[in-house]
C-alpha cells in the first residue's frame, strides 16, 4: 500500500524508520509489475539504479544525516529530459536509442535532492499531442478506463502518477501537456510560470512556451516540488533571476476575501456539460469558503488557439531541425544520393505524422511571404492575450476555469483529425502565451472519469495559485482512486 | 487559405521531409483546414500592436567570458550514426 | 557601353574571445584535434541552450563604433534556418533586423586616378558600413575523395571545433568601385580591428573572410544591375584578382546582350578563375525569426559611451599623430601604419632612437625586403627594434659603413644575432682613423695616376673610380665619408 501514498506522508515514514527507501522502492515496482502491463505509462525502466539510489538514502538515514522532503521517493520522469546515461527518446524513432551525456537542470535539481528515479514515461513524440497517441512507440491508457486516452503530452506521468507507479512524476506543458493529462487522470498538475524552472536538457518543442512542472497526487507534494526545482540556471539565458519562496507556506487553507474570476470564454458552448457543472459546484464551495466569485472576459482569448497553432510550430520547425542522422540520432538506411536526400529520408522515417505536420505548418508559417500574415500576426495576438490577462488581474487574484473541455476521450476517437485533437487544449493554451502560471486539480468524477479544475494565477504568483487550490482540495477531498 | 500540392512539396523541401504522393495530398488537406482555422487571427486589429516573442521581462543575460571544460571525445561522438578520426562522417554533401 | 562597377563586400571576422559565443568551450580552436573542444551546446545536442559570451557583444560594439557605426540601444538575436552539415542545429544563431551596430562608414585612401575623378594625386574613397552584426561560425567539412573537393568527394568528415565561435559580419553599402579599392578597404578594416585587439584578422587561418558581391551598370544609372556574390577569396591578393576577373566576365556577358545571373561564384586562385557551384540551385528562404532560446539585449548610452572610452588609438589617428609628433611624410606615415604590428614596431625603435626618418628608411628598405623575401610578418622577424636601433647607431658612430650594415642586417635577420655580436665576430670595425685612410689614398693616387689625370681634366666619373679603389683596399672598412673628404682634399 506504501505506493499508494504522498510523497510528504511517505517522508514522514522514512524519517521515523517505519519504512526504508528500499522497501519503498520495491514497492513501487512491484505496483508496476501488476498494473504497468494495462496502463504502459512507462517506456523504459531504470529498476537497478533505482535500487542503488534508495539504499544509498537508506545509508543516509542510518547514519543519522539530515535527508530532503523528497528523499527516496520514487518518481519518473518524462522521456523528453535528458538523463545522464540513461535512453531519452521523445517518443519519437529519431532518438530511439539516445543516451545523453548529461542531465537536465530540473532532473539534475531532483537528483540532489535523492529522488529515486524510477523509469522515463510515454508521451505524445516531441511532446505534440493532447492524448498520448503519438508516441512512436506505443499509446498509454488512462487507469480510470483503459479504453480511454491519459491526455497529453505528459500522459504517461500522469497515468503513472494516478496508477500509483509513481509518487510523483514531472511533465512538460506547451500548451496544456501537464494539466489537461492531470485533469483526465484525476491527479494534480501545475504548469508554473515561463522562465521559473530551468529547460536545460528539456529537449525543446517550443522555446518560448515549453514549462517543467510537477504532476502529483496532491497540492502539498506539488509545492514540495516546486521548492526544489524552481530557480534561475546559468545555463538557461531565459531563466528568471528572482527569489524563490517556500511554497509550502501557501498551504493554508485560508482564501477569505479571494477574488475569483471565471472567463466567460472559458465557459462557452466548446464545454461539456458535465464537465461544466462540476466547475460551477466548485466555484459554489470556493464561495462558501468566503472566496469572491464574478465573471469575467478574456475577449481576445477566443484566438489563443490559433495563435498558438502557428507560434508552436513555428518554433518546433526550428528547434527539431537539429534531428538530421548527423551527430545522433536515426538516420536513414537507404541508399542516399547526398546530403539532401540523407537528411529528407531521415527525417521522413524518424519523426511520426504529427511531429511532420507541425514541422510543415511551422515552416509554412514562417516561409517568405507568408511571415507577417502568419507568425507575426500570430505573436501580436499573443501581445492582446497576454493584455487581457493583465487587465483582468488588476482586479482578481485568481482565474478559475475547467482545464480540458472534456473528460479522457476514447482511443482512436480524434486521432484522425488534428483540429479536433486541437481543442482539447482551448482552456490550457492561454495560460502558455501569456507565461502565467495554472494548475489542474480534481473536482470530481464524470460518468466514472476525473473532471480537472484549473486555477491560473498571475505571473510569479504561484503562491496565490497554491493556496486556492490547496484550500479546495482539503474542503473538497477528492479521494476516488482508479479501480485497476 | 488552401494550400496546395505544389507549396507542400515547396515546403516539405525547405523542411527536409520527402513525403510519399498520398502523404503530399494528405497534408494539403489538413494543412489547408489547420491554416483556415488559424486564419481567425487575420480578423484582429494590431495595427499598433507589437509582437510578442517573448513573455519575459527580462533583458541583457549573459555570460563572463570564461573556459569551461568541453565534453570528452567519447562522450562527443557516443551517438554518432557514423565516424572516422574523431569525426562525424557524412554522405557526400552534392 | 561604359559601364560603372559597384562592389560591396561582407567581411567575417572570428572574435578572439577566450571562449565561444554560447558556450564555455576554448573559442581558440584553429589546428587543434577535431572535435575535442565542444559540448552539448555547440554540438546542437538536445535540450542544450545557448547563453551569450558578454564580451563578444562588447568587442561587437567596439568594431562598430571603431567603424563610426551607431551603436543600438536595443538589439536581439535571430535564428537563421538552413540545412547544412557543418551547422549543429541546422539554424545559425545571427542578428537580423536589429543588429547591434549599423550605419556607419571607413575612408580609403586610394593612390591614383579614381574611376569618377580627374586628380591623378589620389583619392579618398568612403565606403559606408551598413551594419554590424553578430553571429555564431560553423564546423569545419573535409571533403573525402580524389579531388578533395565538395564536388566529385566520397563522403564527408565534420570537425565543429570552430562550431560557435564568435563571428562578426561586417556589411558594407555597393560603394567600392575597383578591384584596388576593395582590397585597400578589406586592409583597412583588418587593421583597424587589428589595433581594436578583437580579433587575430588571419586570413590564412580563415579568422578573417571575405565575400564580395560584384554588379555592373551603365554609367549613371541609379539603378544596381544583377549581382553575383564571390566567395572563397583567401588573401587579400584573391580579393583583387577575383573581382577583376568578375568585373570582366560581367562585362563581356552584358557586351554579349546576355544577362547575368544571380548566383554565387567560388575564387579557384590555382585557376585564376571564379566558378559557378551549379548544385540544384534551390531558392534559399532563411525564415529568420526572432530566437526565443535569448532575451533581447539594451545597450544603455551610457555603457557605449563608455566602451567609446576604452577604444584605442585607431590607424587614421595614429598616422596623424605619426606626422605630426615624427614630422613623417604622408607617405611614410601610411605605411608605418598599415598595420598595427608595424605602427607598434616603429614606436618601440622611436623609443631609444629619435631620428624617425631613419628608422622609417632601414624598416621599409632591408627589413621589409626580407620579410617580403621570407615571406614572413614583421611580428615573426628575428631582427627586434632592438637590433634596429643598435645597427642603426653603430652606422651613426661610425663604427661600421652603411655598405657593412646591409650585409649585418643579412646576419641578424638569419640568426637573431645582436648587430654588435655580428660586427665584432667578424672583426668588421670601420676605419675611421683619418691618417691610416691618407696613407691608403695616396698609395691609390700614386698607383692611378691615369684616373688622377681624367679627373684633372673633368671626368668626374674618376672620383667613383678612385673612391671604390680605396674601399677595394680596405676591403670596404673605411669610413666612406672619411675617404670622400680626404680624396677631394688631395685632389686640387
Amino acid at each position: 500500500m506504501l505506493h499508494k501514498l504522498t510523497a510528504h506522508e511517505l517522508h514522514k515514514k522514512l524519517m521515523n524508520k517505519e519504512v526504508s527507501a528500499v522497501e519503498l522502492c520495491k514497492n513501487v515496482f512491484e505496483r508496476i509489475g501488476v498494473v504497468e502491463e494495462k496502463v504502459k505509462a512507462y517506456l523504459s525502466l531504470t529498476e537497478e539504479p533505482a535500487l542503488s539510489m534508495a539504499n544509498e538514502v537508506d545509508e543516509k538515514i542510518k547514519a543519522g544525516n539530515d535527508i530532503s522532503h523528497l528523499s527516496g521517493i520514487p518518481t519518473a520522469i518524462k522521456d523528453n529530459m535528458c538523463t545522464k546515461g540513461v535512453k531519452t527518446t521523445c517518443a519519437s524513432k529519431i532518438l530511439e536509442n539516445f543516451i545523453p551525456s548529461y542531465s537536465s537542470t530540473a532532473v539534475k535539481r531532483l537528483f540532489n535532492e535523492d529522488i529515486v528515479m524510477l523509469g522515463k514515461t510515454n508521451m505524445d513524440e516531441f511532446a505534440m499531442g493532447s492524448s498520448t497517441e503519438n508516441s512512436a512507440f506505443w499509446i498509454t491508457s488512462n487507469p480510470w478506463n483503459l479504453k480511454t486516452v491519459p491526455g497529453g503530452s505528459s500522459g504517461g506521468s500522469a497515468a503513472a502518477v494516478a496508477a500509483d507507479e509513481a509518487v510523483f512524476a514531472l511533465g512538460s506543458d506547451t500548451g496544456g501537456s501537464i494539466r489537461q493529462p492531470a485533469s483526465l487522470c484525476g491527479v494534480v498538475g501545475m504548469k508554473p510560470t515561463y522562465g521559473l524552472v530551468p529547460r536545460y536538457g528539456l529537449i525543446a518543442f517550443a522555446s518560448s512556451l515549453d514549462q517543467i512542472g510537477p504532476i502529483t497526487k496532491d497540492v502539498t507534494d506539488c509545492a514540495l516540488i516546486l521548492n526544489a526545482i524552481c530557480g534561475k540556471d546559468l545555463m538557461d539565458s531565459t531563466s528568471l533571476d528572482t527569489e524563490i519562496p517556500d511554497y509550502t507556506r501557501a498551504l493554508t487553507a485560508d482564501i477569505k476575501g479571494l477574488k475569483i474570476g471565471v472567463p466567460k470564454e472559458f465557459m462557452g458552448e466548446g464545454i461539456d456539460a458535465k464537465v461544466k457543472k462540476l466547475v460551477n459546484d466548485a466555484l459554489k464551495i470556493f464561495e462558501k469558503m468566503g472566496a469572491v466569485i464574478e465573471e469575467v472576459s478574456l475577449p481576445h482569448v477566443d484566438a489563443a488557439l490559433s495563435a498558438y497553432y502557428l507560434i508552436a510550430p513555428a518554433e518546433a520547425s526550428s528547434n527539431l531541425a537539429r534531428f538530421d542522422g548527423v551527430r545522433y540520432g536515426h538516420r536513414t538506411k537507404q541508399k542516399v544520393e547526398n546530403m539532401v536526400d540523407m537528411y529528407s529520408k531521415t527525417r521522413a522515417e524518424g519523426f511520426g505524422d504529427e511531429v511532420k505536420r507541425r514541422i510543415m505548418l511551422g515552416t509554412y508559417a514562417l516561409s517568405a511571404g507568408y511571415y507577417e500574415a502568419y507568425y507575426n500576426q500570430a505573436q501580436k495576438v499573443r501581445t492582446l492575450i497576454v493584455d487581457d490577462f493583465n487587465r483582468v488581474f488588476e482586479k482578481y487574484d485568481v482565474l478559475v476555469s475547467p482545464t480540458s473541455p472534456t473528460v479522457a476521450f476514447k482511443v482512436g476517437e480524434k486521432f484522425e483529425n488534428p483540429l479536433k485533437m486541437y481543442m482539447s487544449d482551448i482552456c490550457t493554451i492561454p495560460a502558455n502565451l501569456a507565461g502565467i502560471p495554472g494548475i489542474s486539480i480534481p473536482c470530481g468524477l464524470a460518468d466514472g472519469l476525473p473532471v480537472g479544475l484549473q486555477i491560473m494565477g498571475k505571473t510569479l504568483d504561484e503562491m496565490t495559485v497554491l493556496r486556492t487550490a490547496y484550500a479546495f482540495e482539503q474542503e473538497f477531498g477528492f479521494k476516488e482512486k482508479p479501480a485497476l | 487559405m488552401a494550400i496546395s500540392k505544389k507549396e507542400v512539396e515547396h515546403v516539405a523541401l525547405l523542411a527536409r521531409l520527402s513525403l510519399s504522393e498520398d502523404e503530399k495530398e494528405k497534408f494539403a488537406k489538413q494543412l489547408s483546414q489547420i491554416l483556415e482555422h488559424a486564419g481567425k487571427i487575420a480578423e484582429f486589429d494590431t495595427k499598433d500592436i507589437k509582437p510578442t516573442s517573448h513573455v519575459l521581462p527580462i533583458k541583457n543575460v549573459f555570460r563572463k567570458d570564461e573556459e569551461k571544460p568541453s565534453l570528452s571525445k567519447e562522450d562527443v561522438l557516443l551517438n554518432a550514426p557514423a565516424k572516422e578520426e574523431g569525426m562525424f562522417r557524412i554522405p557526400k554533401i552534392i | 557601353m561604359d559601364y560603372e562597377v559597384v562592389i560591396g563586400l561582407e567581411i567575417h571576422v572570428e572574435l578572439n574571445t577566450e571562449s565561444k559565443m554560447f558556450c564555455g568551450c576554448s573559442a581558440r580552436v584553429f589546428g587543434e584535434e577535431p572535435n575535442t573542444f565542444t559540448c552539448p551546446v555547440c554540438l546542437g545536442f538536445p535540450g542544450s541552450l545557448p547563453v551569450p559570451n558578454e564580451k563578444a557583444v562588447e568587442y561587437t560594439a567596439k568594431i562598430g563604433l571603431a567603424l563610426n557605426c551607431n551603436v543600438a540601444g536595443y538589439t536581439k538575436f535571430d535564428r537563421k534556418n538552413y540545412f547544412y552539415p557543418d551547422m549543429p542545429k541546422d539554424y545559425q544563431i545571427s542578428q537580423y533586423d536589429l543588429p547591434i551596430c549599423y550605419g556607419g562608414y571607413v575612408n580609403v585612401e586610394m593612390e591614383g586616378l579614381a574611376p569618377e575623378g580627374s586628380d591623378p594625386r589620389g583619392y579618398v574613397r568612403r565606403v559606408g558600413i551598413t551594419r554590424v552584426h553578430l553571429e555564431e561560425d560553423t564546423g569545419k567539412l573535409t571533403h573525402i575523395g580524389e579531388s578533395g573537393r565538395i564536388g566529385g568527394a566520397d563522403y564527408s568528415l565534420v570537425d565543429f571545433n570552430r562550431a560557435g565561435v564568435p563571428l562578426v559580419e561586417v556589411v558594407t553599402e555597393p560603394d567600392i568601385r575597383t578591384p584596388d579599392e576593395a582590397k585597400a578597404f578589406a586592409q583597412k578594416l583588418k587593421n583597424i580591428i587589428e589595433h581594436l585587439g578583437v580579433s587575430d584578422c588571419d586570413m590564412e587561418e580563415g579568422s578573417l573572410r571575405c565575400d564580395a558581391n560584384v554588379s555592373l551598370r551603365p554609367k549613371g544609372a541609379k539603378e544596381l544591375g544583377t549581382k553575383s556574390e564571390v566567395k572563397n577569396m583567401n588573401s587579400f591578393r584573391a580579393i583583387q584578382r577575383a573581382l577583376a576577373y568578375e568585373i570582366e566576365r560581367h562585362g563581356e556577358v552584358l557586351e554579349g546582350g546576355e544577362r547575368i545571373v544571380q548566383e554565387t561564384r567560388h575564387w579557384d586562385a590555382a585557376k585564376n578563375v571564379t566558378m559557378s557551384l551549379r548544385s540544384k540551385e534551390e531558392a534559399h528562404d532563411y525564415r529568420y525569426f526572432p530566437e526565443p532560446d535569448l532575451v533581447p539585449m539594451e545597450l544603455s548610452k551610457d555603457w557605449i559611451a563608455d566602451l567609446r572610452k576604452t577604444l584605442p588609438e585607431l590607424p587614421d589617428a595614429r598616422k596623424k599623430r605619426f606626422m605630426e609628433i615624427y614630422k613623417l611624410s604622408a607617405y611614410d606615415a601610411e605605411l608605418l601604419t598599415s598595420s598595427k604590428a608595424m605602427g607598434d614596431y616603429f614606436e618601440e625603435c622611436i623609443k631609444s632612437y629619435s631620428d624617425a626618418k631613419k628608422i622609417n628608411n632601414l624598416m621599409m628598405g632591408e627589413l621589409s625586403m626580407h620579410l617580403n623575401a621570407a615571406n614572413l610578418k614583421i611580428e615573426e622577424s628575428a631582427v627586434t627594434p632592438k637590433h634596429l636601433v643598435q645597427l642603426l647607431k653603430l652606422i651613426d658612430d661610425g663604427q661600421i659603413s652603411g655598405k657593412m650594415a646591409k650585409d649585418v642586417f643579412k646576419e641578424m635577420f638569419e640568426t637573431g644575432k645582436l648587430p654588435k655580436i655580428i660586427v665584432e665576430e667578424k672583426g668588421l670595425v670601420q676605419i675611421s682613423n683619418e691618417e691610416e685612410i691618407e696613407k691608403i689614398v695616396d698609395m691609390v693616387l700614386e698607383e692611378n695616376q691615369k684616373a688622377v689625370e681624367e679627373y684633372k681634366s673633368g671626368k668626374g666619373r674618376a672620383f667613383g673610380f678612385l673612391v671604390g679603389q680605396v674601399m677595394r683596399l680596405t676591403k670596404d672598412s673605411a669610413n666612406p665619408r672619411l675617404v670622400n673628404k680626404i680624396l677631394r682634399k688631395k685632389l686640387p
